[in-house]
């Protein structure tokens, strides 16, 4: 068999953004828990625990819009153009996540440093809310037109199914982010994070539950590519052990297994999403004809070849440095010996 | 207001306020390998405080580089839709490329530089202090070459592509390396390079001067400015050089923005390089100017009698730019350019003389010129791509046939309206204004903190043996430096 290039660009894709989810995704958690501590040493640990990662970390979506402009520059546009104002809240929230990292411990004021906590915590939560809701815009499809052009309005995208996505998109990402913190934090405070990360968990279980029904119940097509790849009923499967491992792992106390298998939890969906999803690429609703696909949405042959190339050579190199810096600075978070 | 011109003011309002900070970035990350490098080699405890003083700043820096640049990746595709379809199978595998080679690269490591400095020896902190400054020169190599191909644009044909039955033209490459080493990229990358080097070197000299009028952190400050003080003579210098070789290509590939720059409406003989002047776009004629007869000719074809183009001759079809600020904005930059040659040649001659620390004048013209390093590296972007209008991505001429050419008109999304760009516009005005506010706080925050000052311990280590310290100490010029550096 031919290797298909459209096939192979849409699973890099796929990486790409489950390597945005999982990474980023406790930054987010980070945020989204920021408020429920209370001391200035705390706030500062949480900051800290994401201070050097979360900008590499970043440049995985960075990647992917990239990578999605030059394998399907269809996609790239209609989707960027159609969802106009979600993408500019995105970039709202994403600018006020960095500067409040970045920003926060610049100036000794109390009031400064609350306004910046409050702007950590809503960017963080309001980003991953909006990921979510264009996962479940994705799911659910849009209307285009036969050109491949998004022709509704702003409301056609945030329906109820999206919101539901979004709401367990931030449950996620909570969970995940208690997980991670787990591994960065010690004394009083982990016992905090011990109570969250039951929280984050339940949440999480009771949207996943939800969504998984309402997908199912709504959406018939989500479920089409099962029947024809049948393998993928082994991601469902690993999926699910990963889900019920983390309760196990947060019991015994075990916070690299919880860590890594919340990351798997995020990958997994991805990958389900994708499944769901292919070949579309944004799904057209109603007429279903008029989607884009890998194919009629992707650039010539020879480019996809030439991308191939630039991504065989400079895969090796990101994952080395991620490596390395993650490598770096593993170890829970010490105030006393901060660089910068 | 229509969605092409909100559109238009919202790219020039974002890519403006983006472009503060990577010139800044590239130009600070080559000054921080010198002072690591120079640590490294001399031990000396100065240079280990004035790079991670340095280092503080460049860190605040490249967050908002960041962050506004995510902003310019996603307008590709929320705002100019069509121009995304058109160029994507071209553009897109670049800044793929810029993704994976530079930014991954530039964001690692800086962790290990703001972070690392108890958590790696220090030859792996010089180590990540390199690949951050190599990250920042090689994420400007795959833009640039992106915005080249659409100033001449090479190695691609057109192509008809199918969605859903429905046809449309769009560029695809056939020659990858033609398309890399279209006519105008090396010229521009290296244009771009000096740039960053020159607004790097300025903002440190800005900071140094003013410690040094304030009798503040002097022999940091000096040491700074002398470093920053070569490389922005030696940039400026050579940007001369370069901005010669990229005008002769812009006058053989772009004729109408040539044209413009120069406010020359009429062929000429005899054509005059203008150090002023006022184009009146309603009369069509360059009103006010001033210059040498003969000099733009002789500049481009050796031959003062050569004659040069104007915009009333040229082909309809290539359609003109808006002249007048085409011009100003060209005019702008070259004069700040030269402006710049003649005072970092006159300060290294006080600098060798001994006296540049003590001329208090030319220190303040030092702590503002670093606004005019910016406005030079603004407006010569404002020249690129205004003089590149009515098109978006320029035609070439083959077989005396406009081809390959997108006007900026055609390119906007078919599915934004007005009012949701006017929204985007209001909000990124007041971000920005906020992120710009934020940044100038806290830049004159870690201004007036200043370098940490050197513990007791360190003064002992600190004995001078710095290499511009030991050439200082050579008196009379009999030894060699190496053989200084043993004494």
């Amino acid at each position: 068999m031919a290797l298909d290039l459209h096939v192979l660009w849409f699973v890099l894709l796929g990486v790409l953004l489950a390597g945005y989810a999982v990474l980023d995704g406790f930054d987010f958690g980070v945020g989204i828990l920021h408020l429920t501590t209370k001391t200035e040493k705390d706030r500062q640990t949480f900051i800290h625990a994401i201070g050097p990662i979360w900008d590499g970390n970043e440049v995985w979506l960075v990647t992917f819009g990239g990578a999605l402009f030059a394998a399907f520059p269809e996609a790239y546009a209609t989707s960027f153009s159609g969802f106009y104002i979600a993408f500019m809240l995105v970039l709202f929230c994403l600018i006020f996540r960095a500067i409040s990292i970045e920003f926060r411990h610049k100036m000794h004021s109390i009031a400064w440093r609350r306004v910046w906590d409050f702007c950590f915590f809503g960017s963080s939560t309001l980003a991953s809310l909006l990921f979510g809701v264009a996962v479940g815009a994705a799911m659910q499809g849009v209307p285009l037109n036969k050109r491949g052009i998004f022709i509704g309005e702003f409301v056609d995208q945030i329906g109820v199914y999206p919101l539901m996505v979004g709401v367990m998109t931030v449950a996620m990402f909570m969970m995940h982010g208690a997980l991670y913190l787990g591994l960065k934090t010690e004394g009083e405070l982990l016992e905090h994070l011990y109570r969250w990360k039951w929280r984050g968990f339940i949440f999480f279980l009771v949207m996943y539950i939800a969504v998984t029904i309402v997908t199912i119940v709504t959406i018939p097509r989500s479920v089409d590519n099962f029947k024809h790849f049948p393998w993928a009923w082994i991601v469902v499967v690993l999926n699910l052990l990963a889900i019920a491992n983390i309760p196990r792992c947060i019991y015994l106390r075990k916070p690299v297994q919880g860590f890594v298998s919340s990351g798997c939890t995020i990958a997994g969906l991805v990958f389900l999403f994708g499944v769901a999803l292919f070949p579309n690429l944004i799904t057209s609703q109603p007429n279903p004809d008029h989607s884009l696909t890998i194919y009629n949405a992707a650039s010539s042959e020879g480019t996809l070849w030439i991308m191939t190339i630039i991504a065989g050579l400079g895969m090796p190199f990101v994952i080395t440095y991620t490596g390395i810096v993650y490598w770096t600075f593993r170890g829970k978070v010490d105030l006393d010996q901060i660089g910068y | 207001m229509d969605v092409v011109l909100l559109s238009r003011l919202q790219f020039a309002f974002t890519i403006m306020f983006h472009y503060l900070f990577p010139p800044l970035t590239i130009g600070l990350g080559v000054i921080l390998v010198y002072l690591e490098g120079m640590y490294l080699r001399t031990k000396d405890p100065l240079y280990e405080n004035a790079t991670k003083f340095w280092t503080r700043i460049f860190g605040l820096n490249f967050a908002l580089g960041v962050v506004t640049g995510i902003v310019m990746e996603f307008e590709f595709g929320t705002n100019w839709a069509v121009y995304s379809r058109y160029v994507g199978d071209v553009f897109g595998s670049a800044l793929a490329a810029e993704g994976i080679f530079a930014f991954f690269l530039e964001s690692g490591f800086l962790a290990v530089l703001l972070f690392g400095w108890d958590r790696v020896g220090p030859k792996m902190h010089f180590f990540s202090t390199v690949m951050v400054a190599l990250g920042g020169i090689f994420s400007s190599v795959w833009i640039v070459i992106a915005n080249s191909w659409q100033q001449t644009p090479a190695g691609f044909v057109l192509r008809e592509h199918m969605v859903n039955g429905e046809p449309f033209m769009r560029a695809e490459i056939v020659d990858f390396w033609a398309m890399v080493f279209n006519p105008s990229s090396v010229h521009r990358l290296v244009h771009v390079w000096l740039g960053a080097f020159i607004v790097g070197a300025f903002f440190v000299m800005s900071i140094s001067a003013w410690y040094l009028l304030k009798g503040k952190h002097e022999e940091f400050a000096k040491r700074s400015f002398r470093g920053a003080l070569l490389m922005a003579t030696f940039s400026s210098l050579a940007q001369l050089v370069s901005g010669d070789l990229q005008v002769k290509m812009v006058a053989e590939h772009q004729p109408a923005k040539f044209a413009a720059f120069e406010g020359i409406y009429e062929n000429e003989t005899y054509a005059t390089l203008n150090f002023f002047g006022w184009p009146d776009e309603e009369e069509r004629k360059l009103k006010y100017a001033f210059g040498i007869p003969g000099s733009l000719s002789f500049m481009l074809y050796g031959d003062p009698a050569a004659e040069v183009t104007g915009l009333n001759e040229l082909e309809p079809t290539w359609g003109e730019p808006p002249v007048w600020l085409t011009f100003q904005a060209y005019h702008l930059m070259v004069a700040i350019g030269m402006l710049f040659i003649a005072v970092t040649l006159y300060s290294c001659y006080l600098l060798w003389r001994g006296k540049l620390y003590t001329t208090r004048w030319l220190l303040w013209f030092y702590v503002f010129a670093f606004g005019l390093a910016i406005i030079a590296n603004e407006v010569g972007w404002v020249a690129a791509e205004v003089g590149r209008q009515p098109w978006i991505v320029y035609p070439t001429m083959v077989n005396g046939e406009l081809h390959g050419g997108l006007r900026t008109s055609d390119a906007v999304s078919e599915a934004v309206k007005a009012e949701q760009v006017l929204g985007s516009i209001i909000m990124f005005g007041v971000v920005y204004l906020l992120l710009f506010v934020l940044w100038v706080v806290i830049l004159n925050h870690k201004i007036q903190a200043g370098p940490e000052p050197l513990t007791d311990e360190q003064k002992a280590e600190h004995t001078g043996k710095g290499f511009l310290d030991a050439a200082a100490k050579l008196v009379g010029h009999k030894a060699t430096m190496t053989e200084a550096e043993k004494e």
